[in-house]
Parts: C-alpha cells; sequence; structure tokens
C-alpha cells in the first residue's frame, strides 16, 4: 500500500471552496456564546431570579433578620412593612406567623429546603430515566420492551397518591421525600430520551462510529449524549420545578416538610386558616414558589435556546 | 485477477416483519443470496432500485448486520473470525448525507482523529499531524481544523467524512450514494476526488447509486440488484454496451436527458414495484418483464456466466450467452 502522500489530491477545488472561506471566519466560539447569552432575555431573568433565590438559601444565617425557630406569641402576625398598620416595623419587614416567628428569615431558610429537594430529587429521577430512556432508544428490541413497560407500569401510579401512602407509611423526612420524589418521576426523562436517542440513532454517524469500531459505550457516551443534552437539560429543569411543587403540595398535605421547619408549602399550610384575614401569609410564600418555578423554567428555555446547534452560526 | 479483498458467498439476511397485533412474523428476504467477489483496486458499482437490498448488503459487508446465512470474507479471512476493529481496519464507509454522517456537536479535528483513537493509537502527539496529512489529501484547508460541521460546506462536510473513512488507510471503501445530497457543481469534484484518491492509496471501491451516470465514470464493473438478488454483473463497458438482462436494459433506458423535447424515457417497468414481502414466483422479474416467457412464473432463472461475470434471465442458455457475446 502506498505509504505517506503529501500531495493534495482534487486540490484546486479545495482551495477554491476554502479560499471563498476566508471573509466569513467568525469570531471564537467563546464569545459568540457569551453574546447569545447575555442577549437571552428569559434567560437573563430567570438566571437572576435564580441567582437571587440562590443566594438567599445560601445566606440565610447572615442575611435573616431573626431566627426562623424563635417563637414569640405577644408579637405573632404583625404585618410586613408596606401594610398600613402601626404594628408593622422593620424588625420584622414580611411580619411574623402564628406563632410570632419572623416571616422574612423562614423564607430565606425555606428556600434552603425548596432548592435542595428540587436539586436532589431531579439528580435521582434525572439518572434512573435517562439511564432507562437512552438504553431503550438505542438498543431497541426487547430492552426497549421491557423500558416501556417499566415507563407504562410508573405512569399508571399517581404520583402525589404514592407519595403520600409512602411517606404515611415511613414516615416523614427530608431524605424520606427527596426519595420519594425521585424515584417517582423520573417517567418524563425516560420517554424524552428514548424518543431522542432512537432520533439520533438513526443518523449516519452513528453508523459512522459503528464502522469505525466504535464500542456501544462510547457511541453512547461521545455521539448520543453530547447531541441530546439539549432536550436533558429543558427536562431536568422541568422536573426540578415539578419535584419543588410537588413537595410544596406534600408539605401543605403535612406529608413533607415537618414543623417547625421552614418550607414553604408547610408555611402555605400553616397559614390556610386565615387567607381572609392576613392573606399576605399565603401570598408572600406563594409568591416566592411561584419566582422560582418561573425562574427554573426560564433558565431550562433560554439554556436550550443559546446551545441548539441550529443557532450555532 | 489481482487479489480478492473481499468476497460474499451466497449471502442473505432476512428481517422478521409484524403483520400486526396477533399476526405470525412473516419474513423479509432483503438480500437473497448474494455472490460477490471485491478485486483489489477496482470499482464495482452496485446499482438498483430503491429498497431492492443494497443498503442492506452494505451493511453487512460493513459487519454492521451479520448475514443471516452465507459467509463473508475480508482480506482472506472470514468476517465473523475478525473483531470491529479489525474489520474497520479494512473497510470503512462514506455516506450519502454528508449533514447526518458528521457528529455536529464535534470538531473537525476530532471527527477525522476518532479512527486513532478507537483503534487506540500509540502516538496520540501525531494525531493533528496525520489529521493534518489526510485533510491536504482530500483538499480540506488545515484551519477548519477546529471548526464544527455546521460552519462547513455540503462538499467540505463530504470531504472531512471521506477524511475520516481514509485516516486510517482501509482496503475498501463502500460509498452509499456518496454524491446524491451534494449539489451537482460539487459532485464532480467529490467524484474526481475518489477517483485520484484510488489510484494514489490504492484502495477498493464499492459504489451504491442510482445514479447511472455516475457510474459509468466511475465503475469499472457493475453489478444490478433486483429484489435482492444480483441479476447482471460483469465489466462496466460490457454491461452498458450490451446489457443482457431486461432489467439491465430497463435501468439503462431509464437515463434523464438534458433534453426536455425527449420527455421521460418509457421504461416499459411500471409503476408497481413487487412486495418484497411477497416475492413473485418463478424469476422475481416477470412481472415487469418486456420479454417474459411462459416458463418464468414458474421456473427461477440460475446464474449463466458470461464474458466478464454473470446474468440471471431464462433468455439465455448455458452456451447461448457466451454465443452473443462473440456475435
Amino acid at each position: 500500500m502506498t505509504d505517506v502522500i503529501k500531495t493534495p489530491v482534487g486540490g484546486q477545488a479545495g482551495s477554491i471552496l476554502s479560499s471563498g472561506l476566508d471573509g466569513v471566519l467568525e469570531p471564537s466560539p467563546g464569545s459568540l456564546l457569551r453574546k447569545r447569552i447575555f442577549g437571552h432575555a428569559g434567560l437573563m431573568i430567570g438566571g437572576g431570579v435564580l441567582l437571587i433565590i440562590f443566594l438567599m438559601a445560601i445566606l440565610a444565617p447572615v442575611i435573616s433578620p431573626g431566627d426562623p425557630y424563635d417563637q414569640d406569641l405577644s408579637r405573632k402576625l404583625i404585618p410586613p412593612v408596606w401594610h398600613e398598620s402601626e404594628k408593622a416595623t422593620w424588625e420584622h419587614p414580611l411580619g411574623t406567623d402564628l406563632l410570632g416567628r419572623d416571616y422574612m428569615s423562614r423564607l430565606f431558610y425555606g428556600a434552603r429546603i425548596s432548592l435542595l429537594i428540587g436539586f436532589a430529587a431531579m439528580l435521582i429521577s434525572g439518572v434512573i430515566g435517562t439511564t432507562l430512556g437512552v438504553l431503550a432508544g438505542y438498543f431497541g428490541g426487547k430492552v426497549d420492551m421491557v423500558v416501556n413497560f417499566i415507563i407504562t407500569t410508573r405512569l399508571s401510579m399517581p404520583v402525589v397518591l404514592v407519595a403520600l401512602a409512602v411517606v404515611s407509611l415511613v414516615g416523614s423526612s427530608l431524605t424520606v421525600v427527596i426519595w420519594v420524589l425521585g424515584l417517582l418521576i423520573w417517567d418524563r426523562f425516560a420517554v424524552v430520551m428514548r424518543s431522542a436517542t432512537q432520533q439520533v440513532r438513526g443518523l449516519d454517524f452513528v453508523a459512522a462510529a459503528q464502522s469505525l469500531g466504535c464500542s456501544n459505550r462510547r457511541i453512547i457516551l461521545s455521539e448520543i449524549m453530547p447531541n441530546i443534552a439539549n432536550q436533558l437539560i429543558v427536562i431536568a429543569t422541568i422536573e426540578m420545578a415539578h419535584a419543588i411543587l410537588l413537595e410544596a403540595a406534600l408539605s401543605f398535605l403535612g406529608l413533607g416538610v415537618q414543623p417547625p421547619d421552614p418550607g414553604w408549602g408547610l408555611m402555605i399550610a400553616e397559614a390556610k386558616g386565615m387567607i381572609f384575614f392576613d392573606a399576605w401569609l399565603i401570598t408572600i410564600p406563594g409568591v416566592a414558589l411561584f419566582a422560582l418555578v418561573l425562574s427554573i423554567n426560564l433558565l431550562g428555555d433560554g439554556m436550550r435556546d443559546v446551545t441548539a446547534p441550529e443557532n450555532r452560526n | 485477477m489481482s487479489e480478492i479483498v473481499l468476497e460474499a458467498r451466497d449471502i442473505s439476511r432476512s428481517f422478521m416483519i409484524s403483520q400486526g397485533f396477533m399476526r405470525a412474523k412473516r419474513p423479509l428476504h432483503a438480500v437473497n443470496g448474494v455472490n460477490l467477489k471485491l478485486h483489489r483496486g477496482e470499482v464495482l458499482a452496485l446499482v438498483g432500485e430503491s429498497g431492492c437490498g443494497k443498503t442492506t448488503l452494505a451493511k453487512m459487508l460493513l459487519g454492521l448486520l451479520p448475514p443471516s446465512a452465507g459467509s463473508l470474507e475480508l482480506d482472506g479471512k472470514p468476517l465473523a473470525s475478525l473483531s470491529h476493529l479489525e474489520v474497520a481496519r479494512i473497510v470503512q464507509p462514506i455516506f450519502q448525507d454528508p449533514y447526518s454522517s458528521l457528529n455536529p456537536r464535534k470538531s473537525i479535528g476530532s471527527i477525522i482523529t476518532l479512527p486513532l483513537q478507537v483503534q487506540g493509537d500509540k502516538d496520540p502527539a501525531s494525531w493533528r499531524q496525520r489529521a493534518e496529512e489526510i485533510m491536504e489529501l482530500v483538499g480540506l484547508p488545515r484551519r477548519v481544523y477546529n471548526n464544527f460541521p455546521s460552519q462547513l460546506s455540503g462538499g467540505q462536510r463530504q470531504r472531512v467524512a471521506i477524511a475520516r473513512a481514509l485516516i486510517n488507510r482501509p482496503r475498501v471503501v463502500i460509498c452509499d450514494e456518496p454524491t446524491s445530497a451534494l449539489d451537482v457543481s460539487v459532485q464532480s469534484q467529490i467524484l474526481n476526488l475518489l477517483q485520484d484518491l484510488r489510484q494514489e492509496l490504492g484502495l477498493t471501491y464499492l459504489m451504491i447509486s442510482h445514479n447511472l451516470a455516475v457510474v459509468e465514470h466511475m465503475a469499472t464493473r457493475i453489478a444490478v440488484m433486483y429484489l435482492g438478488r444480483i441479476v447482471e454483473e460483469g465489466e462496466a463497458e460490457a454491461v452498458y454496451n450490451s446489457p443482457r438482462h431486461p432489467y439491465t436494459e430497463a435501468l439503462l433506458g431509464s437515463v434523464l436527458t438534458p433534453d426536455p423535447s425527449l420527455g421521460v424515457p418509457d421504461t416499459h417497468l411500471g409503476a408497481a414495484y413487487p412486495n418484497p414481502l411477497d416475492m413473485p414466483s418463478g424469476c422475481s422479474f416477470h412481472p415487469r418483464c418486456a420479454k417474459m416467457m411462459p416458463q418464468c412464473a414458474q421456473q427461477a432463472p440460475r446464474p449463466i456466466p458470461t464474458e466478464s461475470g454473470h446474468v440471471e434471465c431464462s433468455l439465455y442458455k448455458e452456451n447461448e450467452a457466451k454465443m452473443r457475446m462473440t456475435s
């Protein structure tokens, strides 16, 4: 066989093509990406709000005006400062709850719980769902049949009811809630990753990798995963928001975070008797929950937009 | 004849097709007893309609799909005894669509050096240099090394695919419609590149194509496939100038001319492609054949040797085929 050859073959054609491209050579990929990130309103708003909530959670011991557990019945139900009431005081900017605990401190500490549960449950369900989905989509056939059966079984179980049953059987704690949610909400990961993998698997570059002798492991990790990462990011954010809302619902029903821990869902539950008298008790954690879920979803959508390969040029 | 680099002996591949709920599955014979020999340095063109089994055959030759019957030999060794990596060193594909054959998430450099990575090449420091050598050989500018496929034109992408296939210097390249997804202006560049590379690197091509003009330009031998069988095979010139099989004749007659006043050529084939699940009895071509004889519906023709290959048609008897050749 001929050894290393340095003569360009068909070189003329190549040089004609390439000389046309000279002027179009773009700035570095990094600066382009930065430009797209900062030009994306949804991504910036979502990221900004999420960052604020994240800082609230991390810095809770530093920035809280009081102790979230400290009860003082003589100072209960102080309204927030914007209320037209002589009781409102800057000592408790968001007022106090039924037991006289500082509401702003409880809100800050509550952010920790929401973020922790959302992130951990998303991680667990993401690992389970992505593994099942990618294996089913890649191997097809019998593997696909088995995974489909597992997905269908999971989809036939009502999440809240199963979570309620398990939590009431095992008892409630943060760890239990995280595991129960993580083991329950992987279905969307599995369904989306399965169909995304099926699509990518049919493309020629996977066949090319196979005929290069790549192992299945290498093909899945370095050919398929990078091409379904977009969908994965979007599902991960949706599921994180989903887990946070589910946790709030469980706490509202008394089966999530246990008093006196400050969870946003629990705060809403504790205040539900006051909805007609001191609506801000429900509004404040409700708005916080809404802002968190919205910002996570905005962030996910934005990340998909700026990393999609069709936006690459 | 020079050495044989790839030989298929009587290979078949069938797929089980579901007929619907609670109905038994039926086999679809995509490739049905194909014999092929690829001699070193030749360009064998495989032509035939869509659905005749060309791509299935190519997949088997690449080792991506095990044949359900028959045996394959690469370089004199049975394909079943070779590992995926060994097969990959001998035979490589070039795909039709350069937009889907390159991973959009990888840079050109990592696409071209992937074969070196996979083969566990001992000397990673030399990868860049080897990639640049092969890029130069296929006419790609060096500076696209760090670009992504979406930044290249169709023709450049196909050059990247060719570079990836050739960096480990395979002996056989299976080109599945290598130009049909490209602009007409780029097609000839890629074909000329493939021709030049064949001479420089001593490659052997199996070229799958619908485009008979491409086949005429490239091929040294032609194999015509119909419903999973090779119905005629021979030297390119012989097949072009005196096609034996009525199907080959019809295919050659189907080439469109640039002159619109001539209209669309009539191939006498009719529009109906037979259902491959329910193959016609006897000669599988008989329902569409212009020269059908009464026995065609009952008796499947046997391969009859011609001067440079074979033909499967009841029109010819063992000696007759040779006689026509001399006349």
